[in-house]
């Protein structure tokens, strides 16, 4: 990910025309919007209906399609209630990373990231344990793939996001890209954490409480 | 196929110069519009040979010139080609990434790289859609729409791979769709208010609403089919418990959605042809930007019409069959709108004009066809016959095709410099126009008579009919051989255009022909007014007046 802001992203420029190209050339300054939280505020929208397709899919199995004599739908309660607390405070500690930043304390912020990603961390070591536990296997009922198919598709996000938040954080280290100044890719690790435990809200209330 | 090293995005200088550049990862918006507008065309070809066949082997009531698995993969291949790489990509990708830069005043896109990606997702996906036909089974069977159980009983491997293209192309769609709301909205040179865009930035934005808000929901939906498929759940599978129901409302929340997503865009484009060969305003500017948004919002609401025999209650006919009359009223508002342009004017008949005349022919006959089937009584009876098929076609072929060719004709000399050649572009138009009618007209009646659709054979009786629609077929099929010697021949030798050849005054004419690679040599022009046209407009410096005063007679 650059830190470039994107009008300048886009020269594909003849020599002739480089003094237009420059990031901040005078008179140009309109060019440079940055519409990267935009995009992906948008794109997180998008994200956001594939979930809700999931969600409407698994309404609608339940209120139409009874499962068969025999068939198991057992939820556990008290793991995803702790992971749900952990997802929640891992929201805390990201916001602290970013407000450290901000403030200029790059090593608090990376102490903050650290406690985030061994927080998420934590959050899928319980949802492994949860899947090992259950009674029911993905092929098992209707309702047993939908579970899975819902957990795991929130799972993957949570695993990328892991993943962003160790790249914020090596770049957040002293001389890194990340500064009090130009902190984008933080902001939208932070926008995109935030937005992975308000659908895991949502799904901890229609998968284990409905 | 050259794709940039990473290292060169930087580095100005390190780009492909040319015609290189055509077959590199480029950022600029201009190029990457006629990559999108070539690689459509190419598949449309593709499209229209598959089609060819479907129409050979309905020349006769039984089976004869393909085997009957070979034609539901050449009847599943021509949907998916058509809709997914050609329609979407052209009217969205190639004008959308080619016009709205210069529509808001900027120099690119707002995310030049991620418009890139998006353009890159498509050969490799139309390839991969291609290669499942070459495959042990074959290509997919099911239809564009993929019904299970039909999609989970015919081969895997070949709709598996359909999925897997069907994926990337959405994925495709929805880059360009976030890339094309933050340009519009984020993007516009200070100055330019909203209400003063051009018409197609207005419909390109609607256009984007419904891809971001629709398409993951396909993209979910084929996910839980393909593990039906792969992992044997029992997603949308009766014999294990499944609701294919289900299927289809998620299926649908798309898909008619795409409808607007292919039809929206083109309304956009013919409201910037309009004005400009008719020499007036375009009518009801403020009424057209509502119909459009009125348009996304019921377009979002009305997916079960299509699902009318699917065994769905009486309240969500009711419900479904009412919001979907709706839509014929913001619809209508544009067709009076572009009819009141046309009141009066100083018409060019060139062929852009005659396209764009020809579609508002078409798009109205398709539309009162498409009220008459959101009414319950009437679908029962032609649910699945060939009177959808004839609705379909003159919407999305008499519709955003005949669209495409007239923006061809318009944005050429923009593209290229140079002017096409109108004899040629008149025959093609002619005969486009005549084998169309002649293909499709004749499916309203057969499938009033009960003809099924996407089956090999027919009942005897309906032989002429059909033997009529082939002719109709085929002469669309001679109408790409004008077509493509003019765009081909007109590269090389046609006439010199000049930066404005029909004194237009949106601002993608207020600059040179091909434009430079920032779009303007000078700073962007504020264009407030980009439907002033008045009778004066020939003696007007167009840089320097603004529209208004055009219109108005007021000259500077």
């Amino acid at each position: 990910m650059s830190t470039t802001t994107p009008g300048s992203a886009s020269s594909a420029l003849d020599a002739s025309d480089q003094a237009l190209a420059a990031p901040h050339a005078a008179g140009h300054s309109e060019e440079h919007v940055d519409a990267r939280m935009f995009g992906l505020a948008t794109f997180l929208v998008a994200d956001a209906m594939t979930f809700a397709g999931f969600f409407a899919a698994y309404l609608t199995f339940r209120a139409v399609n009874p499962l068969p004599e025999g068939a198991n739908f057992e939820r556990e309660l008290l793991l995803p209630t702790i992971n749900t607390a952990l997802l929640l405070v891992s929201s805390v500690t990201f916001h602290r990373a970013g407000s450290s930043l901000r403030r200029g304390e790059s090593s608090a912020c990376r102490n903050w990231l650290l406690l985030t990603v061994g927080l998420g961390a934590l959050f899928l070591a319980g949802q492994m344990v949860e899947y090992f536990n259950l009674p029911f296997g993905l092929t098992d009922n209707l309702f047993a793939s939908t579970f899975y198919a819902l957990t795991g598709f929130h799972g993957l996000h949570v695993t990328l996001g892991v993943m962003c938040i160790l790249i914020v954080w090596w770049q957040a280290r002293a001389g890194g890209r990340l500064t009090r100044d130009e902190h984008f890719g933080l902001e939208a690790a932070e926008l995109y954490w935030h937005f992975v435990d308000g659908i895991w809200v949502v799904l901890y209330g229609i998968l284990y409480l409905l | 196929m050259t794709v940039a090293t990473p290292g060169s995005f930087e580095g100005p200088g390190l780009q492909p110069q040319g015609w290189l550049r055509y077959f590199s990862f480029s950022l600029d918006h201009k190029v990457i519009g006629l990559q999108y507008l070539v690689t459509g065309f190419l598949f449309y070809f593709l499209g229209g040979a598959l089609a060819g066949v479907i129409r050979t082997e309905l020349a006769s009531p039984i089976s004869d010139f393909v085997s009957r698995n070979t034609y539901n993969e050449v009847l599943t291949l021509h949907g998916t080609v058509m809709i997914f790489l050609w329609i979407v990509p052209v009217v969205n990708g190639a004008f959308g990434n080619y016009l709205i830069p210069f529509y808001v005043g900027a120099r690119d896109m707002a995310f030049p790289r991620l418009n890139a990606v998006a353009f890159w997702l498509i050969p490799p996906a139309g390839l991969l859609l291609i290669s499942s036909y070459f495959l042990a089974g074959g290509a997919a069977q099911s239809g564009w729409t993929a019904y299970p159980p039909l999609s989970l009983t015919t081969p895997a491997l070949g709709q598996v791979i359909w999925i897997l293209s069907v994926l990337l192309l959405g994925g495709s769609s929805i880059f360009g769709a976030i890339n094309f709301i933050a340009t519009i909205l984020k993007l516009r040179r200070p100055g330019l208010k909203l209400m003063q865009l051009p018409m197609y930035c207005w419909a390109m934005l609607g256009t984007s609403i419904l891809a971001v808000l629709s398409t993951p929901v396909l993209a979910g939906t084929l996910v839980l089919l393909s593990f039906d498929i792969i992992a044997h759940t029992g997603f949308f599978n009766p014999a294990l418990g499944g609701n294919v129901v289900v299927y289809q409302h998620l299926f649908w929340f798309y898909s008619h959605p795409a409808v607007y997503i292919m039809v929206l865009p083109a309304f956009g484009l013919v409201s910037e042809i309009l004005p400009v060969h008719a020499r007036k305003p375009l009518f009801g500017y403020t009424t057209m930007v509502y119909s459009i948004m009125g348009i996304v919002v019921l377009g979002l609401i009305v997916w079960a019409h299509h699902m009318f025999t699917s065994g769905t209650p009486p309240w969500m006919r009711l419900f479904f069959t009412i919001a979907t009359s709706f839509i014929a009223v913001p619809t209508g508002i544009k067709f009076f709108n572009w009819l009141a342009t046309l009141w009066g004017g100083k018409l060019a008949l060139n062929s852009a004009m005659l396209f764009s005349c020809a579609f508002i022919v078409n798009f109205v006959f398709g539309g009162i066809t498409g009220v008459a089937l959101a009414q319950v009584p009437f679908d029962i009876h032609v649910h699945d016959t060939y009177f959808v098929v004839g609705h379909f076609h003159y919407i999305v072929y008499g519709g955003t095709v005949f669209v495409i060719f007239a923006s061809v004709y318009h944005w050429y000399p923009k593209f290229t410099g140079r002017m096409l050649n109108e004899s040629l572009g008149r025959l093609h138009f002619l005969l486009t126009f005549i084998g169309f009618n002649l293909c499709f007209a004749p499916q309203h009646w057969l499938g009033l008579n009960g003809m099924p659709r996407r089956v090999a054979e027919y009942d005897p009786s309906f032989t002429t009919l059909n033997q009529v629609s082939s002719v109709g077929a085929l002469l669309m099929a001679l109408s790409t051989l004008p077509f493509l010697i003019n765009v081909i021949m007109s590269a090389f030798n046609g006439k010199i255009a000049g930066d404005n050849p029909w004194k237009a005054l949106t601002p993608e004419w207020l600059t040179s022909s091909p434009p430079p690679v920032e779009n303007w040599t000078g700073p962007a022009p504020l264009v407030q007014h980009p439907y002033g046209y008045g009778e004066a407009v020939a003696a007007l410096d167009l840089r320097s007046a603004s529209g208004e005063q055009i219109w108005s007679g007021n000259q500077r």
